[in-house]
């Protein structure tokens, strides 16, 4: 498949990513050269074959439900772009 | 030898004879980044004072006839995208550039409790994701030996710190080479461990089923010390391998007899260079003349490797990257509204990241989904599977780690898989969750190191060791990251 600068531009949008128009156009070429290599895969059968989707296998365990130290939140604010009373702030979210 | 290009293990005898102390060596060796350093590029961030302050605690502790631990006061550096507690770590991008994290990563923390002095955070590809460090936000790191030519990335300036004297070692982050390919680029040994060896607490995340730390040293036995710090169990990383990790230098005996090698037929095709399959099999023969039993093999699948690599990195990491949206830390820009708020901050991002991110929002899509990443991570299937019938035979595989030399900085490419192809003999390793360990075997017709590239079968990092502590033992007795430069000197005429 081949990518429109369209499309690029919708996929940044739901990742929130600023593009110029520029960007928009040349990653648009440059992603369908990446797809074309991921198209080869299609020459393999996989049916039947169980995916990957972890560097290894390993089995849930429970640690104690027991109280442990942790950041303290002045510590954990400091490098919040803006705070107020102990929360990050952000621009307004909800209509007035 | 001079005092900055001695070997871990060397500069660990003279400071228990006390020929040198821990002082003397780091501010000798932060002398050597304030003169070098402009010229190379490797440190984005230099921590001077509390490099001294750890090395002058153990000097006092070996003073006091304290039971210190082996690697006390010997300096080395950080990758960028390990985090340090109040000190800054950008992992390479814009969106960090001033910030500080409140924490140490797990490794840093064991480094630390082990009174090793941290020289700095060393230059990266923005968010570990490139090849040649030219995606960094801040600024170029050069190759040490040719000012003109790449030190490969992500972890570029680890590698060239430790080729160019400015730490004896340093830690990096391998997600599909990027231990190995600078560490090859830059003639030095680079070891990326088995997934889960080492804790990723702490590690700025790029794709969190490949990434893991490991380290940058001038010999085989110098990964075996550095791998002993940081390799266990954390109960803060729930992929961290349970259980005690074993001693390391252990693995380190030279015996090529009853070693069984496996050149991968499909890692010495048309896209190696010449020279490098060439020097490869000069080790393999090396080996054999003294013992071992090499034999061809094969991993039919590996042709497939860098496409099932990009979907899945692009797809964990466009999650990863998620969380740079300026609202908890890192830059915020201006916007009247969420939405505009973060669109704008992560219009900071660079152009590779962007790249990694739309790519991964694509294939990671509901209705993409089963056609790209879930086929990719049956391949992935397909790769671990090849690598397990390869092991049944032998102990480990021989193979190159790049194409080429190190190739030229600002480097001009066709298409964006050509770029991508640097990375098609390591990639596959990170996807089957393998230790590998790059290291010198020769030198190119551009007087470039030329790597080679040990792989062993999961949590056989000792195996990997081992097999490569023999190499070095008969091929580059004085330790593979210095003796194949035979003289040559750092190169700061490049501008």
């Amino acid at each position: 498949m081949k990518f429109t600068p369209e499309q690029v531009r919708a996929l940044a949008g739901q990742a929130r990513l600023g593009l110029t128009d520029e960007e928009a156009e040349r990653l648009a070429a440059q992603l369908t050269d990446v797809l074309q290599e991921a198209e080869r895969l299609k020459e393999l059968d996989v049916e039947g074959v169980e995916p990957t989707l972890f560097g290894v296998q390993l089995v849930n365990v429970w640690r104690d439900d027991a109280v442990e130290a942790s950041l303290p939140r002045d510590a954990a604010l400091a490098a919040a772009p803006d705070v107020q009373d102990g929360f990050v702030k952000v621009p307004r979210i909800v209509e007035e | 030898m001079e005092l900055h290009d001695l070997t871990v293990r060397e500069l660990r005898q003279r400071l228990a004879a006390k020929e040198v102390s821990s002082a003397e060596v780091t501010e000798h060796v932060l002398r050597r980044i304030e003169q070098l350093d402009p010229h190379v590029g490797a440190y984005l961030t230099v921590t001077a004072d509390q490099a001294l302050a750890a090395a002058k605690a153990a000097d006092e502790a070996r003073a006091r006839g304290e039971a210190v631990h082996p690697l006390a006061g010997v300096p080395g550096g950080l990758k960028d995208n390990i985090v340090t507690e109040g000190v800054r770590t950008t992992a390479g991008s814009r969106v960090l550039e001033n910030w500080t994290p409140p924490y140490d990563a797990t490794v840093v923390r064991r480094l630390k409790d082990a009174g090793v002095p941290v020289l700095g955070k060393t230059n990266m590809d923005e968010f570990a994701m490139g090849s040649s460090t030219e995606t960094s936000a801040f600024k170029k790191t050069r190759n040490p030996w040719d000012a003109g030519r790449a030190p490969g990335g992500s972890s570029g300036g680890s590698a060239a710190a430790v080729a160019a004297g400015m730490g004896y070692w340093a830690l990096g982050s391998d997600t599909g080479g990027s231990i190995r390919q600078p560490a090859a680029f830059c003639g030095v040994v680079g070891m990326k461990p088995t997934y889960g060896l080492v804790s990723r607490f702490g590690l700025i995340a790029m794709a969190s089923s490949l990434d893991q730390i490991g380290p940058f040293t001038r010999d085989v036995a110098d990964a075996a010390e550095l791998l002993n710090v940081i390799a266990g169990h954390d109960p803060k990383d729930s992929t961290s391998a349970p259980g005690r990790a074993p001693d390391f230098t252990a693995a380190l005996k030279a015996e090529a007899k009853g070693l069984r090698i496996g050149l991968p037929k499909e890692y010495f095709t048309e896209g190696i260079s010449a020279e490098v399959q060439a020097a490869v099999r000069q080790a393999a023969a090396e080996l054999e003349r003294a013992g071992a039993t090499v034999e061809e093999v094969s991993l039919p699948h590996a042709e497939y490797a860098l496409g099932a690599y990009y979907m899945i990195v692009s797809a964990e990491s466009s999650s990863n990257l998620g969380r740079y949206d300026g609202v908890r830390y890192g830059r915020r820009e201006a916007g009247a509204d969420v939405p505009a708020m973060m669109t704008a901050t992560r219009a900071l991002l660079g152009s590779e990241v962007k790249r990694r991110i739309v790519l991964g929002t694509f294939v990671r899509g509901k209705e993409r989904l089963p056609e790209y990443y879930m086929r990719a991570a049956r391949v992935r299937t397909l790769l671990r599977r090849d690598f397990e019938q390869a092991f049944e035979k032998v102990d480990v595989l021989l193979t190159p780690v790049t194409p080429t030399t190190a190739f030229p900085l600002g480097r001009r490419v066709r298409s964006q898989m050509e770029a991508y192809a640097a990375d098609i003999c390591t990639v596959a390793v990170n996807l089957a969750g393998l230790p590998a360990l790059s290291m010198p075997c020769g030198v190119g017709a551009d007087g470039l190191p030329i790597g080679l590239q040990f792989i062993g079968p999961a949590f056989g990092d000792a195996q990997v060791l081992q097999a490569a502590y023999t190499y070095e033992q008969l091929a580059w007795p004085e330790g593979a990251g210095r003796a194949w430069r035979a003289g040559k000197e750092v190169d700061v005429d490049g501008h």
